[in-house]
């Protein structure tokens, strides 16, 4: 009973109804293939909002996602067009580390200076973009200024998917064991589901949003490469605008913006369902103005469920009732 | 048992009640809080509204302010049949309610407090500021507190918040007035002084109805007893027909017979020292010792600063000098991680706010604080971690139909348990309990002093913060009184008395001078 009630069998069940109802209309829309492409193109997202999932359950919110993609992603670019020949892994791994360290200038004032989350990241969004413009002044870096190596990986296919869409698999499975099977995972649902317990129990809740604000950071970081490689093109606005999609995903995904309760999985359907809403819309040729509209009844949707399942159910006050529920 | 029954109850056909709750049903799903109950007060008189926690108290308090709507019965107001589907009918009828947990607003004046709702309007329907504030003197002035109507109220403490909620309760006009615990967060002579205005208001021909657990103030200030369990009345009458043993027989339903159980435990090797503790602004010089099999209490009244030493104890809070010794080995407890590897563990009185994660199931809960012990590098062995959790919820049988079962689903009883659960699978040598019973009914209380009794028993040492004597004086081997941040008294053997005990807290002399 409580798998059939669970979020994400509601979640994924909403997904295979959109995706039939889609394929009533448009049988192509469930070709392998094109599952597989809207899986690659979901990807960011994907990636991003587990990011954002462990900053939410600590009672967080990470605005600068997005923007701190943009900026190691432009980074990454300006170093592939500076030095060419420097292997792929390594532009990989500086795009973690400097991802991470965006995040986690977030974390120390969150951590340190009692900054409210909400401000910090606002702060943060802006001076990224700004840092970016600094950079280059506004000037584009455009397909043809990359290396075939770096604008290729994201793309090459491997098992019939696209690298991307394998990198969100691996990074999926990764945090599935973190918030699993780690001491840190148990310790951001800890600082999320009762802050005042978490520290009672030795728990320091200020380090442990410093560390979710690193992980976010790190998988925008990572984002940043991916993304700019894949549309081979860097400036000060890409993805304008995508930490809202990222939030929403967390929300829909079953995330409780108050803290403490959420899963990967519902993470993953709740990007998935976006994505799936994205990619369909001008298929079906609705318009991308109703797209807009479908993603925001979605949020409220989702978020009047949360709202619903976690009504107090009033006091068990007979001892034969205790058990029944 | 003479008079207890409903029926028997003749002195509600004699005089003509103000209030009546007649056969009065209250369910929620899946469950029947009230199960045709009957209440009646009376002008002038004190009813004590006695019963054990989820006897349904808190939903006749609601039934009557007009929050829950019963499903059957009527309300009888001066006999005649009323609704009050909203807060506000209940109130416009005259009864209003002195919470548990003040209702009150932290950033609001005392004045706008007493009168948010209701204030006085003049020219154009804005509020009358300045009439607002000489009502709000004059009512402060009848209750004979000393409190500015200007002042906001977060600047006030524990005690003048009761008495502005009281205060506001006169604001209205009121026939009935609802007292749910009013003295839970009270010390000694607050107490006093809440008897008095009690007795004010007796006076001034106020029906009471007065709900708490502690006998002494019962039988101090209530004329008249219902009792409710599980839902169900299970007696009414005189206070002067009654005994405190009839009184716990009905609410519990068996005889509870003795609240104490206080048992024999070795003393052993002195395991904690502490030596010159301070702290800047909250408490200064805290000096004791505790051995193996100890159970120590620390008396004193509210805000004399003792869970605040509590708390830079077990690492909260920064200690500006002093040293902590375990055996003869001199820690350094700069977090509760550095405690709980000391072996010292506090189970904080507010155990909702600080106690569990209700979104997370029992078996994460209980081995959050000893997770390194079924851990390697930050990954965490399941099989170990259920072993350890099975092993504590078994050794505190609780009762849940399984492990993975979210705390939140759970009843209050049960979330203590697992609470403590928690802390006793850290293995800790000393084990801190700030107000282990407050608000909680006589039957659990019975079982946590005998639980804190056992602990002992097996060699740990316990530190008990309490407020009421009864449970020092029953519990304790020895007790420090703390006053104003200071240790004022040791006390044992014959030395300890109810007595010495409130003179030392409150700064009494033998002469009885104030010192």
């Amino acid at each position: 009973m409580t798998f059939l009630k669970s979020r994400e069998t509601i979640l994924a069940a909403a997904i295979v109804v959109l995706i039939a109802l889609i394929a009533t209309r448009f049988p192509g829309f469930i070709a392998p293939a094109n599952l597989v492409m809207v899986f690659t193109d979901t990807s960011p997202l994907m990636i991003l909002a587990m990011g954002q999932m462990v900053v939410i359950l600590t009672r967080c919110i990470d605005l600068s996602v997005a923007a701190n993609l943009a900026l190691t992603g432009m980074v990454c670019a300006m170093i592939n067009v500076a030095m060419p020949g420097l292997p792929i892994a390594v532009i990989v791994a500086i795009s973690i580390l400097m991802g991470a360290a965006l995040g986690a200038i977030n974390g120390v004032l969150v951590w340190k200076l009692n900054i409210p989350p909400i401000v910090v990241t606002l702060g943060t969004m802006t001076i990224f973009r700004g840092v970016i413009f600094l950079l280059t002044d506004g000037k584009w870096i455009n397909a043809h200024e990359m290396s075939a190596a770096f604008t290729g990986v994201p793309r090459t296919s491997l098992l019939g998917m696209p690298v991307l869409g394998w990198v969100s698999v691996l990074v999926a499975v990764v945090m599935v064991i973190v918030m699993a099977r780690t001491t840190l995972g148990r310790a951001i649902y800890a600082v999320g589901g009762n802050p005042h317990a978490a520290v009672y129990t030795g728990i320091d809740v200020g380090k442990t949003q410093f560390l979710a604000f690193t992980i976010s950071g790190m998988l925008a970081g990572l984002t940043g490469y991916l993304w700019i490689a894949r549309y081979s093109v860097a400036y000060v606005d890409i993805a304008g605008g995508f930490e809202l999609d990222v939030v929403a995903a967390c929300v829909i995904g079953g995330i409780s913006i108050a803290g403490g309760a959420g899963t990967v999985i519902g993470t993953l359907l709740g990007a998935l369902f976006l994505g799936v809403i994205k990619n369909a819309l001008p298929v079906v040729d609705i318009s991308p103005f109703w797209q807009l509209a479908i993603s925001g009844a979605a949020i409220i949707i989702a978020v009047a469920f949360n709202a619903q399942s976690g009504r107090t159910k009033g006091r068990i006050i007979l001892k034969s009732a205790e058990h029944a529920q | 048992m003479r008079n207890l029954s409903p029926e028997g109850d003749s002195a509600a056909q004699d005089a003509q009640p103000v209030l009546t709750l007649d056969k009065i049903t209250k369910t929620f799903p899946g469950v029947k809080a009230l199960d045709g109950v009957d209440l009646h007060l009376f002008a002038g008189q004190v009813t004590a509204l006695i019963g054990e926690n989820g006897a349904g108290k808190s939903t006749v308090v609601k039934t009557l302010t007009g929050i829950y709507q019963p499903n059957g019965g009527q309300i009888l107001l001066h006999g005649k049949p009323v609704r009050f589907v909203t807060p506000q009918d209940a109130a416009d009828a005259g009864v209003t309610a002195i919470h548990q947990e003040t209702v009150l607003f932290d950033e609001l004046s005392v004045a706008e407090n007493v009168f948010i709702g209701h204030a006085p309007k003049g020219r154009f329907g804005l509020i009358d500021t300045a009439a607002m504030h000489s009502r709000t003197a004059d009512i402060l002035g009848t209750i004979g507190a000393k409190i500015s109507p200007s002042v906001k109220l977060k600047d006030l403490g524990i005690a003048s918040r009761h008495l502005v909620a009281i205060a506001r309760a006169l604001s209205v006009e009121a026939q009935v007035v609802i007292m749910d615990e009013p003295t839970a967060a009270l010390s000694q002579t607050e107490i006093e002084e809440l008897y008095e205005l009690v007795d004010t208001l007796k006076a001034k021909g106020k029906a009471i109805l007065f709900i708490s657990h502690k006998f002494d103030e019962i039988f101090r200030i209530a004329d008249r007893f219902t009792v409710f369990r599980d839902g169900q009345l299970v007696g009414a009458g005189q206070m002067a027909d009654v005994t405190e043993a009839d009184l716990v027989k009905m609410m519990v339903g068996r005889a509870v017979d003795q609240l104490f159980p206080k048992r024999h435990a070795e003393i052993g090797d002195k395991v904690l020292t502490v030596a010159g503790y301070s702290h800047p602004t909250e408490f200064e010089d805290i000096n004791f010792t505790l051995r193996r099999g100890e159970i120590l209490g620390f008396y004193g009244l509210v805000g004399a600063g003792r869970s605040e030493f509590m708390q830079s104890l077990i690492g909260i809070t920064k200690p500006s000098k002093g040293a902590v010794r375990i055996g003869d080995d001199v820690r350094v407890i700069r977090s509760p991680a550095d405690a709980i590897k000391a072996g010292i563990v506090y189970v904080p009185e507010d155990r909702g706010k600080q106690g569990a994660i209700l979104d997370m199931p029992i078996f994460q809960n209980v081995t959050l604080p000893s997770l390194h012990k079924t851990s390697k590098d930050g990954f965490i062995r399941l099989a170990e971690e259920f072993a350890l959790a099975r092993e504590y919820t078994q050794r505190l049988d609780l009762r849940a139909a399984s492990l993975d079962t979210n705390v939140g689903a759970l009843s209050g009883g049960n979330q203590q348990k697992v609470v403590i659960a928690k802390w006793l699978a850290t293995k800790p040598r000393v084990i801190i309990l700030d107000e282990p019973t407050k608000g909680i009914d006589i039957g659990s209380k019975a079982a946590v002093h005998d639980f804190m009794s056992e602990l002992a028993a097996q060699g740990l040492s316990v530190i008990m913060v309490s407020s009421e004597i009864p449970e020092i004086m029953g519990m304790s081997d020895r007790v420090i009184v703390m006053r104003d941040g200071r240790m004022v008294a040791e006390l044992e053997g014959d030395a300890l008395s109810p007595e010495t005990l409130v003179r030392h807290a409150v700064g009494i002399n033998e002469q009885g001078d104030a010192a």
